[in-house]
């Protein structure tokens, strides 16, 4: 299945949830924030909600900015 | 003798305002940090780079030192109001500087937008501190709008030239009755006193700091500028004048003959 993240189209093989997710792309999660198809979720529910063929995924995190 | 700076009930020591982009490297920007002396600094929020995310900006903030996420890349209110809600998501208060931006040639703010966004993020409990054109219209509906400060511009965003619009920051300044933080332009020391002794309440410096040959040394003198500014303020300076007027006495000249 095909999921956009961050923009960019990507294969995942399996049903992964979204902390497996966050986990492939990111190797310092502390202040990561995750959006699915528009609504921010909740590193607590990161666990608990499945990514499904056709989502889009937002990842972000803080960097420098004035 | 100075009071602390209060934004949104919060008592702040400096009156120095970092922002945390365009340093060469994190070395730079930790020690800026601590040179400063700032108690607030900005950044931005972006979508993490998918080949290679493991940096992360907040182990180089200080925990005790208020982060102030900005809404850099909103083209608009909507835009903004988006960013500043993913921000609070991670946990790192609610503090935003709103930036909205849909000039790419003079990345001036878009003052309109801006209040709509500040509207719709102080109703839903954010503290925020707009960055701004300085129009004294704008200023007033963002106040009505529930903004905690207003930051005008000193000048085009990244371009050191200073106070450039000096006369409608100093309107803000006597018509405005939360804090003013002059945001934008400032490229020297001087040019951040020169703000502070209008009374402005603060001052905010980003590319100033990080691009000069060594960060830590200018931020130190950028902290020691602003304080001499607001003393200067508090210190009531007098006005300039027209005429000469000599600071020795104008009698007892040592050549005085008596008629």
């Amino acid at each position: 299945m095909h999921i956009m993240i961050n923009g960019q189209k990507k294969e995942i093989f399996a049903a992964q949830n979204l902390r497996e997710i966050v986990d492939r792309f990111s190797s310092n999660p502390a202040a990561l924030i995750a959006e699915v198809n528009g609504t921010i979720v909740k590193k607590a529910q990161w666990d608990a909600v499945s990514v499904n063929d056709g989502d889009t995924i937002e990842l972000v995190s803080f960097v420098g900015g004035g | 003798m100075d009071t602390p700076l209060e934004i949104a009930g919060k008592m702040f020591t400096s009156r120095f305002l970092l922002g945390t982009g365009k340093f060469k490297n994190k070395t730079d920007l930790a020690q800026s940090i601590e040179a400063s002396k700032t108690e607030i600094v900005t950044v931005a929020l972006r979508r993490i780079d998918l080949e290679r995310h493991d940096e992360n900006i907040l182990e180089y903030i200080p925990r005790n030192v208020t982060l102030l996420v900005n809404t850099s890349g909103a083209r608009n209110a909507k835009e903004a109001v988006r960013i500043a809600r993913l921000a609070k998501e991670a946990g790192y208060g609610n503090w935003i500087k709103i930036e909205v931006i849909n000039d790419s040639k003079y990345l001036l703010p878009d003052n309109q937008e801006t209040v709509k966004a500040t509207e719709i993020l102080a109703a839903e409990g954010f503290v925020v501190l707009p960055y701004m054109y300085p129009d004294l219209y704008a200023a007033r509906a963002l106040v009505q709008a529930g903004a905690a400060t207003v930051m005008p511009l000193g000048s085009l965003i990244g371009s050191n030239r200073g106070l450039k619009v000096k006369e409608f920051i100093q309107i803000l300044i006597d018509e405005i009755d939360i804090p003013i933080v002059v945001d934008a332009g400032l490229g020297a020391p001087s040019h951040a006193a020169e703000a502070m002794e209008m009374g402005a309440d603060a001052v905010l410096v980003n590319t100033a700091v990080a691009t000069a040959g060594n960060p830590a040394l200018i931020a130190q003198a950028f902290a020691m500028a602003v304080e001499a500014g607001r003393l200067a303020y508090l210190s009531k300076l007098p006005p300039p004048k027209n005429n000469a007027d000599a600071s020795s006495p104008l009698t007892g000249f040592l050549y005085d003959q008596s008629r």
